[in-house]
């Protein structure tokens, strides 16, 4: 058993290791293939990887509810743009502290996450309703939580102040000039999107961790394995279910917070468009999977940039959607997902 | 006739919004077929989006009066369904809901920039001639004459209820039952499973093709952006919050989900907001949806049991 396991570990580092070269090849080949010009593959990559961080935090969530509960969060999106909002906010009406938007949203995200699960899922799954009607009602919470965010903030789009992103140490939005000696890399980055990308990992690490490693996460694990052996063992399954979804209302808090770092216009729709991009994202990586999120993440972003480098920015959101399909007819279970046993 | 009209309208349900929730109760019925097979597809917006833009550019453009024109629309997306249905059924549950949804948003974005690929490969091949505009981008088709009218849908409605009825008890509707609940066991009876999920597939997006050949004659605009994931998600909310039980419940979905957000109009800002608790009150009492039988038998008892008790207390009054 565990020799397999460490297979499977292996196999999957391999699977990363290979898009990620991939990634790294087609940024420097690219120019050569479509014979135009494009500038500084490094800069792409940094782009790449900085965006698909936020990416794969935001699609974690989704992950970790698909895997425990076996169903598709459709306000997953909802509660992200709620973090986003949650962390703006804060600062421009409380003048809260910059520093502390990022815990502030998470906590937000996860207890909007939880009243999710106790409105939209909790009485679906006491009387065993179908996926589809769970979907559709998380599809209605979704609906409510964009029409309130409305109600509250406008629709015109919001920002982190310029003069409060401007009191961060070490000038962390003006974008500085790196180079690689021994690469011959050069690229231009601001501490911010180095920071995003650090807090992106570290929570995704952090998830890994207590997902793989402690007591909980076993429990967790049971759970998504079979809900009545949970039960047996006296795991409060109610309860794992409700931290799965504040974990992940966290998760896409956090998300929110550094999307809104990132991007200066944060509208109650910005979720929208993430919900089919987390979408994307999960499935190439493998449904459930964890290091596949991450993996995905990374790919999606990979798609964007590299389409609107070449010019062909129309392409942006097609080739993502074209790998989905290509992705669930050849390898359904996803890059690194593990294949199910199939039973009559 | 008038006084219904008026009735009707007075609560926000005009001739528009009326002919808006008949269409819409088509496209319900276009995912009740393959959702009977068992089947968990969303690319019904794909087709309506092709057979919206077939028919409207056979009218706009080449001069196609409005029934063949709607007719090849529905062609159109049953013959693009056959090369999408084949892999793609082969994909269960989520997976091919996904799958679906990856479709729509292909087909989207395919229209969206119809015109791009076209001039791109105008300038490929070398051709002089100025690229045509057919679909315009994302500013869409505009000013197309309305030419969907209220007895046509309700027509297509009670045709297309005559072919659910009869489906359900035929081989056909059979065999869909049987794949429904479980694939294994239909294929060892000897049904051919690849065969009929590939025609419930193939027959539900000419329904849906239809549906968006009337609503392209209807809003006098057409638009890649009302083709998304979005309305892919709506067309299941109608038939699943109507109820997928019976051949009636998505075309009830249909009705009222979309008279809903109309009637609710009044509220102003908190439209969507009550829209969408109403939408979670539905599915999380209404299990079976609002086409049930089970919910209508309880509320017939429930009604026989009022009336049995004012009958009986007027009784009450006339004995004393």
């Amino acid at each position: 058993m565990r020799s397999s396991n460490q297979l499977l570990k292996l196999r999957s580092v391999a699977i990363t290791a290979l898009v990620m070269l991939g990634i790294a090849l087609v940024a420097y080949e690219l120019p050569g293939i479509l014979d135009k010009k494009v500038l500084n593959p490094e800069q792409h990559l940094t782009t790449v990887i900085w965006v698909g961080s936020v990416y794969s935090l935001f699609a974690l969530g989704y992950a970790l509810v698909f895997s425990i509960l076996g169903v598709l969060n459709l306000s997953h999106s909802a509660v992200f743009m709620w973090g986003g909002y949650i962390g703006v906010m804060s600062v421009i009406r409380y003048n809260v502290p910059i520093y502390y938007t990022l815990p502030l949203a998470m906590l937000g995200g996860g207890i909007i996450g939880v009243l999710v699960d106790l409105i939209a899922f909790a009485p679906l799954r006491r009387r065993n309703a179908p996926r589809i009607s769970q979907l559709i009602s998380s599809l209605g919470a979704s609906a409510v939580l964009v029409s309130l965010a409305q109600l509250e903030f406008g629709t015109s789009p919001e920002r982190f102040p310029r003069t409060t992103l401007k009191e961060l140490p070490y000038e962390a939005t003006v974008a500085r000039p790196y180079s690689i000696d021994w690469l011959g890399a050069e690229f231009r980055i601001t501490p911010l999107q180095v920071s995003i990308v650090f807090i992106a990992f570290a929570l995704m690490l952090l998830l890994q961790y207590l997902v793989a490693r402690t007591k909980t996460g076993k429990a967790m694990r049971v759970v998504a394995f079979n809900q009545k052996v949970a039960g047996l063992l006296s795991i409060s399954v109610g309860g794992i279910f409700r931290l799965t979804f504040f974990i992940a209302g966290a998760l896409a808090g956090a998300a929110g917070v550094l999307y809104a770092f990132a991007y200066p216009s944060l509208t109650p729709f910005t979720g929208d468009e993430m919900a089919l991009k987390g979408l994307t994202v999960i499935v190439l990586g493998g449904l459930g999977s964890i290091r596949g999120a991450v993996l995905g993440g990374l790919l999606v972003a990979a798609f964007e940039v590299y389409a609107t480098a070449i010019g062909y920015s129309w392409l942006k959101d097609a080739l993502p959607f074209a790998a989905l399909f290509l992705i669930l007819l050849f390898r359904p279970q996803g890059l690194l997902g593990e294949a199910t046993v199939k039973r009559a | 006739m008038d006084f219904i009209s008026d009735t009707l309208a007075s609560v926000g349900l005009n001739e528009f919004v009326i002919t808006l929730m008949f269409v819409n109760a088509i496209l319900a019925m276009s995912i009740y077929l393959t959702l009977y097979g068992g089947m968990f597809s969303l690319a019904n917006a794909g087709f309506m989006a092709i057979g919206s833009y077939v028919s409207v550019i056979l009218t706009q453009n080449h001069g196609w009066p409005f029934f063949p024109a709607i007719l090849a629309g529905m062609v159109a997306a049953g013959l693009i369904a056959i090369p999408i249905g084949l892999p793609v059924l082969r994909l269960r549950d989520i997976y091919l809901a996904i799958a679906t949804i990856g479709f729509v948003e292909i087909t989207r974005i395919m229209i969206l920039n119809f015109d791009k690929i076209i001039a791109e490969v105008y300038t490929r091949l070398n051709i002089d001639t100025e690229p045509p505009k057919i679909t315009n981008g994302p500013l869409g088709i505009i000013g197309i004459p309305v030419e969907t009218k209220l007895e046509y849908l309700v027509g297509t409605v009670i045709i297309l209820s005559y072919f659910m009825i009869r489906m359900h008890r035929s081989r056909f509707g059979r065999a869909l039952a049987a794949i429904r609940q479980d694939e294994n066991v239909a294929a060892s009876q000897g049904i051919n499973v690849v065969y009929y999920k590939n025609v419930a597939f193939i027959l539900g997006a000419m329904i849906a093709g239809l549906g968006g050949g009337f609503s392209g004659h209807l809003s006098r605009i057409i638009q890649p952006g009302s083709y998304g994931f979005g309305t892919a998600v709506d067309i299941l909310a109608y038939s699943v919050l109507g109820g997928i039980t019976s051949w009636y419940g998505p075309i009830l979905g249909g009705l009222a989900l979309t008279a809903l957000p109309e009637v609710l109009r009044p509220l102003k800002e908190y439209t969507g907001l009550i829209n969408g608790v109403v939408l979670l009150i539905f599915i999380a009492y209404l299990p079976g949806g609002l086409g049930d039988p089970a919910l209508w038998r309880s509320v017939r008892k429930t009604f026989n049991r009022l009336v049995n008790f004012i009958n009986k207390g007027k009784t009450a009054d006339a004995g004393a």
